[in-house]
């Protein structure tokens, strides 16, 4: 099979990838060396794979890399600006939403295109945007109440919305 | 414990920021230069002996660098369990073997220059199987005639493998028959359990390599690093100096990780390439190739007086453990030793058999055996309470151990020797029962109608215990030196698994060295840097690894407070560490890096030290779990709407943490009640061996959580602490299959209870 060219943009670089026709998005960005893209299942039913493209929720095993031409990708890498982490991360880990982690970068990125949606969302909306997203540690809690408060401090003058840790830093 | 600075506090993960970001920390987040794939043939067979097998298709493929069998490999009978030598489990497993013994048992293993090329080579071995007849139903397989699964001479400790019955125990406290005798009520009842599976999202994964010494690297993702090492050594036949294992990040474990899985055979690759070797297992390899929950039929037969004093409990177990003996008599064991006991029966009874099957291989699950004996137990308590017309809480409490109570029953059932008996220097468990019911609405709950329409509505509720590390088997070691800044250091073997032992056991060292969180540096499992450790199992972290961190830490306190004691003029035993600082009583003070520079700079010493640490008691944690139900009685689904878990932990390290371990083993526990089971096929396959079939809860099938964290001071414990990551997982089943018997009069007593069953009952109780 005759190698292609990729044109994408990942977290806000533009990149060209080399890849075979058959090569899943997944693998190609792991190998690209975002180690954030998890393999859980390979057949999109855990969602550990999950990242963001064009701003929508993909499963990154269910797509071939080049089917990735032309559009953007976000991955967990791409969420915080250098040392600053983004506000959901910090909700996350003051929230106790992280425990084994393997889950974390998927949650962090559907619960980014949530917010980006619907800036304070309902626990409803909260859990129908980690549907996709299997976890076997937390049982949840701790991850719908961190995007929820992520929420709610975004939606709250600056001063406040320190108190909850070191968000608004 | 206000005046505490670190401990009991709610702080953030110490390794949180990488994995939020997403930071390459896990097994297969690394490069390597000419690294191999990898991959194992499994057997289409349930039962069934290798006649030939001919790899040389295999082998001229190109990209194939090494094809093993059996013939290629050392044999030597261990158990892949992941437990303190000498291992209660029979040694009844081979690296590879001429014979398989369940769907997926291994038959050949490969490394290939990539995946698609391993599993090219997978399909071109030519395998000759002689089949056998299979064995698949726990209560045939000690038939007499019924194909024996160990048949190999070499196999140790297998109780009888002529009848497949790999481990049995049989212990008595007082008798039972004499107490069933003066009882007023007896009631006996069957009870069922599935295979459920770990399912935790990173696969098992192992990558080896030799370095340029020539020495083993294997980087995987274990509960157990030194057990690894020590087993793969002893499997491969080479000293466990030339092994290094190394634990990076894990993607959950459950018990599921307490065993040796993978990583003899990725070694033996490794070695007969000498190149870097990847072998990880698919999530559909996953469901049959790792492990499972051992599947119980249990028979309970309880006596009671009329005023609910319970004289008498026998409970008769048969469980199997698969094709291989991995965990087979200490998970039982467990049944009996950490559940029985819970009331102070004066007459206790435990008969178990362990029976092997031609079906995956069961193992170490979070609660080890009691959320099987807690399902049955707690539901028979329901039933004896109901029918002596009494309230379930107060039916428990009056029977429920208590502070001061000696359990001798563990004494009698150890880990699979004779143990040592357990004295109850903390319980609060009536605290549980009480805040629980509060959250729930118990009172007003309880005595609400459940309905006639459509929905019915009910609640239950349910106890439990656990143990914290396993009584004079556990230790681990811990090690500290201090650096010019102040910071510190630890190294530990404990393994953190995603439970936050690693923040945890950094809270315990700055609490102790009074220093900040920020000033600990901790370095955890890896055989070459870190000292022993058992593993991360029995709930045993806190406690055990704690225990051995707090002793190293106040060793290294009171040398900071010689060598402080000649800058400051005083004497060491007058000093306090507090805010990274050595204060004295006439107020001069000096701060911790000023101590580290003048030991390091001056005194020319390295201030460190280690401790190790084990305990000859295993102090349970208590659960008090309580569930309200919605039965929809035209689909037959249970809905759980809230769940509330009011658990004695001792003292909570970290709150946040602690919770969130209680709110995972509830998820596990729910999925278990309504929905998990691996189902098998007539020919021993995995039927469900994928998320879609196999239902694990997800964000939206959660109920209502409520976490209540009851503190008790535990003298074992470092700074009172007990255990936490399994106990909450027990009580979720029999707390549901009670809430549904309220709200529907139903008695379920097979698990997973699903719509099928439930409107099947539904129907059947119409007819009546």
């Amino acid at each position: 099979m005759s190698e292609i060219l990729v044109h994408v943009t990942v977290n806000g670089e533009v990149r060209e990838w080399r890849a075979q026709p058959g090569d899943l998005l997944l693998d190609v960005l792991r190998r690209e060396g975002y180690w954030g893209v998890k393999r859980g299942c390979e057949t999109g039913e855990c969602g550990a794979c999950a990242v963001l493209l064009d701003g929508e929720p993909v499963n990154s095993c269910l797509m071939f890399a080049a089917q990735a031409d032309g559009r953007e990708l976000l991955t967990i890498e791409g969420v915080a600006e250098g040392e600053k982490l983004h506000p959901l991360q910090e909700a996350f880990l003051d929230h106790g939403a992280v425990q084994c982690g393997y889950c974390t970068p998927a949650m962090v990125l559907c619960a980014k295109a949530l917010l980006e949606r619907s800036p304070q969302p309902t626990e409803a909306e909260v859990r129908e945007a980690l549907s996709g997203v299997l976890c076997r540690c937390t049982g949840y809690k701790k991850p719908v109440e961190a995007i929820l408060a992520a929420g709610e401090a975004a939606a709250k003058p600056r001063g406040k919305a320190a108190r909850s840790g070191r968000a608004a830093r | 414990m206000s005046d505490r600075s670190v401990i009991g506090r709610r702080v953030r993960k110490v390794d949180g920021v990488k994995l939020v970001t997403g930071k390459a920390a896990f097994t297969d987040d690394i490069e390597l230069p000419g690294l191999l794939i990898g991959k194992i043939l499994g057997s289409p067979h349930a039962h069934a002996r290798i006649r030939r097998i001919d790899t040389r298709r295999a082998k001229a493929l190109p990209g194939v660098h090494a094809v093993l069998t059996y013939q290629d490999v050392p044999r030597v009978p261990h158990t892949t369990a992941g437990q303190a030598w000498p291992e209660p489990s029979p040694y009844d497993t081979y690296l590879l073997d001429s014979k398989v013994r369940f769907v997926g048992d291994r038959v050949a293993a490969v490394a290939a220059e990539t995946r698609a090329i391993a599993e090219e080579a997978l399909r071109r071995i030519d395998v000759d199987y002689e089949v056998l007849p299979a064995v698949l139903d726990m209560e045939h397989a000690m038939d007499p005639g019924v194909a024996v699964i160990h048949d190999e001479p070499d196999s140790t400790h297998i109780l009888d493998p002529k009848r497949n019955l790999a481990g049995d125990i049989h212990k008595e406290l007082g008798g039972v028959e004499e107490g069933f005798k003066h009882s007023d009520l007896i009631l006996e009842r069957e009870y069922r359990t599935p295979r459920q599976q770990h399912a935790m999202l990173e696969p098992h994964i192992v990558i080896c390599w030799l370095d340029a010494d020539d020495r083993l690297i294997i980087r995987s993702s274990t509960q157990i690093p030194f057990h690894v090492r020590r087993q793969v050594a002893m499997i491969l036949q080479i000293p466990v100096s030339r092994i290094r294992v190394i634990k990076p990040r894990i993607g959950g474990g459950f018990g599921g990780k307490q065993e040796m899985v993978i990583e003899d055979i990725c070694a033996a690759l490794a070695l007969a390439t000498r190149r870097p070797v990847k072998l990880e297992y698919t999530r559909h390899e996953e469901f049959f190739m790792a492990r499972t929950r051992h599947p119980q039929i249990l028979r309970l037969k309880m006596g009671v007086k009329k005023d609910g004093t319970m004289v008498a409990h026998h409970m008769k177990v048969l469980a199997a453990t698969g094709a291989y003996g991995s965990h087979c008599t200490t998970v039982q064991g467990n049944t009996g030793s950490k559940v029985l006991p819970l009331y102070r029966a004066p007459n206790l009874k435990f008969d178990c058999d362990v029976v092997y099957l031609n079906v995956p291989q069961a193992g170490a699950f979070r609660g080890y055996g009691c959320p099987q004996g807690f399902f049955a137990q707690e539901s028979l308590v329901d039933e004896v309470a109901h029918e002596l017309g009494m309230d379930p809480i107060e039916f428990r409490l009056k029977n429920a151990i208590r502070q001061g109570d000696v359990d001798l029953l563990s004494a009698e059932l150890g880990e699979g020797k004779k143990g040592l008996p357990r004295n109850i220097r903390s319980c609060g468990l009536p605290e549980c029962l009480a805040k629980g019911a509060a959250a729930i609405g118990w009172k007003e709950k309880r005595a609400a109608p459940r309905g006639t329409g459509r929905l019915r509505r009910g609640v239950g509720v349910a106890c439990s215990m656990q143990g914290s590390g396993i009584a004079g088997v556990d230790f681990a070691g811990a090690f500290l030196k201090i650096n010019e800044d102040g910071s510190f250091n630890l190294h530990v073997g404990a393994t953190d698994l995603g439970t936050g032992s690693d923040t945890v056991l950094a809270q315990i060292a700055a609490e102790t060295l009074g220093v900040s969180l920020d000033k600990i540096l901790i370095y955890s499992s890896d055989t070459d840097f870190t000292p022993f450790d058992v593993g991360a199992y029995a709930s045993s972290t806190t406690i055990i690894s704690g225990g051995a961190v707090k002793k190293a830490a106040e060793k290294m306190h009171d040398q900071i407070c010689c060598f402080a004691a000649k800058l400051l003029e005083a004497a060491p035993e007058d000093l306090t560490c507090k805010d990274n600082r050595i204060c004295a009583p006439n107020g001069k003070s000096v701060t911790m890096s000023e101590v580290a520079m003048f030991a390091l700079y001056k005194e020319k010493t390295q201030l460190m030290e280690g401790a190790s640490h084990f305990n000859t008691d295993s102090p349970p944690p208590f659960c008090a779990t309580f569930a309200e139900v919605e039965v929809d009685t035209e689909t037959g689904q249970v809905r759980v709407q809230h769940l509330v878990t009011a658990v004695d932990l001792g003292v909570a390290i970290n709150p946040m943490q602690a919770e969130g371990q209680a709110e995972g083993a509830v998820a596990q526990g729910l999925g278990y009640t309504l929905a998990e089971e691996l189902v098998l096929d007539e020919q021993g396959r995995v039927a469900n061996a994928n998320y879609c079939d196999y239902k694990i809860f997800g964000a939206k099938d959660m109920p209502k959580l409520t976490t209540i964290l009851v503190e008790t001071e535990e003298p074992l414990g470092p700074y009172g602490a007990k255990s936490i990551a399994e106990v909450p997982i027990n009580g979720v089943a029999p707390a549901v299959a009670n809430a549904v018997f309220h709200a529907t009069g139903i008695r379920f007593r097979k698990l997973p209870i699903r719509p099928d069953a439930v409107l099947a009952a539904l129907r059947a109780q119409e007819g009546k």
